[in-house]
């Protein structure tokens, strides 16, 4: 079933179609000043109110993230105490999970997906703006538990019961109304990402016509709305639990803690998923433009995505192994998640097969991307080895479960976003992001990353806990590098903020193909895209001959 | 697909409001939880989301009398109203997996049964069951008897299916433009979905007061309260809608073949409706 027409067609011909420079008919109505933002129902607006909001939470939950490292420089208890600590640890999950992370692909989808499909805009804009707005008011909210009597959450990022109903302070209700509102948030904005993809395509673009990128997203939005609502039920029973005294994950009145796990689970498993299968929809779009040849395998790559995400929902209790779990659950779960390897496989094989015998050049956005495949595999790599059950029982709750999440989520997430960023600022800001910088940005990231996150894996392998303010002397020196790395990787991050920074206020200008490589239908429009775009729809059936 | 007609509204202020009301409904309802204060700022709360919603909504209907909407924004309406019931389906199913698994593997295994049997050495004298009258420990109070629902469940389910079907025969009545008759379906599902909201509280004052069935009874109350207790609050949502849909079905917003509201209304209500029987059949009977 591969594409007639595959997307690298589209953008010749499309560059003659009515579109990219339509006029602002709407400008003279725009609100100006703050109310701009506030008021908005423009993709590209509140796709930068997202972008915006998920690198001020970036920055907020790694300076969490560095008191942690800062606290484990050294065994022994020196900077925090140890309630706090777990505040911290807390926090920094739940603020780079549904503050950081999963935003900052919402808005890059915001930005592109009426960009690469062709749209005037979403689908329903005006939920858009609702979607955006719930999320700084839920994160305020959760902000201000730290300061509330007894402290923030302090129960990990994945709140087991009954450490965070029996035993949690009494701030976790506004945790609980906050991760409501976020997860209002996330559903109303996937089911506009499913509607704009379904309804507002260009006439002639047909569903494998589309970007990797947009076909990632359909998938991804249609996991957000099957979980979040299960975590929404999930801790609506922690609220009745906490405040009502019912008994659902209390055996005492015949409820089961372990009926928290699965819960949490189902949910928290594709939602793994929906932070990595955008990233793979990035890499999708700028291996093949830096080099310079179509992407591999597209087809294969479409059923790939789809194979991952179906096989989400079968996979949840392997982050139980060791809970006690009948041996017949213990099998399937373990299989079902090796099974997984497979569609992940053909994805880098795909990327790398993409490279072989391109004319590939170096970017700052293909330096992140190549560090992504690299780097993305070493956590899948551990990730087959937690997923074997009885080597489970060994690794559970140690450092190296902490270094896996971390190489799919930072190299892996982040990195696939900050990729996308500089991929895709010539087109916001009609500026190139300053090449020197971004390399700086690239190589000190790279190097803290990697300093920072593979010792972690022998301090757990060594059978360091996880979430633990002290530890045993002969992890000294893994911590400590582990320390030094999240500090480099830490503090590189502001050179991301200055490269952004200044590639808003200029830089060398940019043409509507910014990229030499770069074929999908946002490079038909001009740079900086005009606020409108596609009023009138390309019609690529004019393509199609 | 249509070719460049698509609506975007310029901007509004509705979205945002939106966002603000529903923080001080979560703020309210957090303040009084966790402090026991100010227990005001929830009926705030709820009282500006629906003023909001209500704006909003406003602005829509005027949009779309004037026109403004082609077939594609119908589309996208029904796309994002279809995902949304999806959705509640899903927060429907974590309820309903909660129930199963506590009924098929957490109860028994309290008793000893299978591969965790060893949970029955925290409780040796727990004898499981379903509905589970006697929890494990004596710091639980069970409930004395349960809802019986051969009695006033099944008269309520009696009143939502033939809602459903009331509400069919005015969306046919719709369709082929008899509005009086459209109008009478209407009002009947309305009266019939009130009369089970009423029987529903008695059925719960009953529970309280006569048969020990309390959200504290255990794991029975608490998943008979937690199933039964948001069908009815989406009850309560589906026959505001279907009130609002009656109200505008009089100020002839309807036409036969344009009327994505009121067809949204009713995929709601059916969607409730299914839960319903899920919850008769698992809660109640079974």
């Amino acid at each position: 079933m591969a594409p007639k027409h595959p997307p690298k067609a589209r953008l010749e011909h499309s560059e003659n179609v009515a579109g990219g420079a339509a006029a602002d008919v709407h400008e003279a109505h725009h609100p100006s000043g703050p109310l701009r933002w506030l008021l908005t129902t423009n993709h590209k607006e509140i796709g930068t109110l997202y972008l915006v909001f998920s690198l001020t939470m970036f920055l907020i939950g790694g300076v969490m993230a560095l008191v942690v490292r800062l606290e484990l420089f050294q065994p022994g208890l020196q900077l925090v105490r140890p309630e706090f600590f777990n505040q911290m640890t807390t926090m920094h999950g739940l603020i780079m999970v549904f503050g950081a992370v999963m935003p900052g692909f919402v808005g890059l989808a915001n930005w592109m997906v009426p960009l690469q499909i062709g749209a005037p805009d979403m689908a329903l804009p005006r939920l858009n703006n609702f979607s955006f707005w719930l999320l700084p008011v839920a994160f305020l909210l959760l902000l201000s538990t730290l300061l509330m009597p007894g402290g923030g959450p302090n129960f990990g990022w994945t709140f087991y019961a009954p450490l965070s109903t029996t035993y949690s302070p009494p701030s976790t209700t506004f945790f609980i109304l906050s991760l409501h509102m976020a997860g209002i948030s996330s559903i109303l904005g996937a089911i506009n990402i499913i509607a704009t993809i379904l309804n507002l395509r260009a006439p002639g673009m047909r569903l494998m016509d589309m970007t990797l990128f947009v076909w990632t997203w359909l998938i991804t939005a249609f996991l957000l709305i099957a979980v979040m609502p299960v975590l929404a039920g999930v801790i609506t029973m922690m609220l009745l639990d906490i405040n009502f005294g019912t008994s659902f994950f209390n055996a005492a009145g015949g409820g089961d803690p372990v009926l928290f796990q699965h819960l949490f689970w189902f949910f928290g498993h594709p939602e793994v998923y929906i932070m990595i299968l955008p990233a793979f929809g990035i890499i999708s779009v700028i291996v093949p433009t830096f080099a310079r040849k179509p992407l591999f395998g597209y087809a294969s790559m479409v059923y790939a995505t789809a194979s991952i995400a179906i096989l989400s929902f079968l996979v949840w209790a392997h982050h139980m192994f060791s809970v006690g779990l009948p041996l017949i659950a213990e099998l399937f779960f373990m299989y079902t998640t090796m099974l997984i390897a497979v569609p992940t496989g053909v994805k880098v094989f795909n990327w790398i097969t993409t490279l072989f015998r391109g004319s590939i050049t170096f970017e700052t956005p293909m330096l992140f991307a190549l560090a992504f495949i690299v780097l993305f595999t070493i956590g899948g790599f551990s990730g087959l080895m937690l997923a074997i059950a009885p080597a489970d029982f060994q690794y559970h709750d140690t450092y190296f479960v902490v270094a896996h999440f971390h190489y799919v989520l930072v190299p892996g997430a982040v990195f696939s976003i900050m990729a996308a960023v500089y991929y895709w600022l010539p087109k916001w800001t009609g500026h190139y992001p300053d090449e020197r910088i971004g390399r700086w940005h690239f190589w000190l990231s790279v190097i803290g990353v990697n300093l920072l996150f593979f010792p972690m894996h022998f301090a757990g392998l060594a059978g360091m806990p996880r979430r633990i303010p002290d530890y045993a002397l002969q992890f000294a020196d893994f911590n400590m590098a582990s320390s030094i790395g999240g500090f480099l990787f830490g503090l590189s991050q502001l050179l991301f903020v200055w490269v952004v920074i200044k590639c808003i206020r200029g830089g060398v200008p940019a043409p509507a193909k910014a990229w030499d490589g770069a074929t999908d239908l946002e490079w038909s429009v001009p740079s900086p895209a005009p606020l409108h775009t596609f009023e009138t729809p390309p019609d690529l059936r004019r393509v199609a001959s | 697909m249509s070719g460049g007609s698509y609506y975007v509204p310029a901007s509004s202020k509705w979205p945002v409001l939106s966002g603000l009301a529903l923080g001080l409904f979560m703020i309210g309802t957090g303040v009084w939880l966790v402090f026991d204060r100010a227990g005001y700022l929830i009926a705030v709360g709820a009282l500006a989301i629906v003023t909001v919603m209500a704006l909003w909504f406003r602005d829509v209907v005027r949009e779309s009398r004037s026109g403004l909407y082609d077939e594609q924004m119908d589309r996208s309406f029904r796309w994002g109203m279809g995902w949304f019931i999806f959705s509640e389906v899903m927060f429907f199913a974590a309820f309903f997996g909660a129930l199963f698994y506590i009924r098929v593997f957490a109860v028994p295994w309290l008793d000893g049964e299978g591969a965790k049997g060893i949970s029955a050495l925290l409780w040796p004298d727990f004898v499981a069951s379903w509905p589970l009258m006697n929890p494990p420990d004596s710091s639980v109070a069970g409930p004395h008897e349960i809802v019986d629902p051969w009695q006033l469940p099944l008269v309520n389910t009696l009143f939502l299916v033939v809602s459903s079907i009331t509400l069919t025969l005015a969306h046919e009545g719709l369709k082929e433009g008899y509005r009086d008759s459209a109008r009478n379906c209407l009002v009947l599902t309305i009266v019939l979905g009130v009369c089970f909201l009423v029987v529903q509280g008695v059925e719960y004052y009953e529970a309280y007061h006569h048969l020990g069935v309390t959200l504290q009874a255990g794991i029975y109350g608490a998943t008979f309260f937690l199933l039964t207790g948001f069908h009815g609050a989406h009850v309560t949502v589906g026959a505001t809608i279907l009130i609002v849909m009656l109200w505008r079905l009089q100020k002839g917003h309807f036409t036969p073949d344009h009327h994505f509201g009121f067809e949204a209304a009713a995929w709601y209500w059916h969607f409730v409706d299914v839960v319903w029987v899920g919850l008769f059949l698992f809660v109640y009977v079974f």
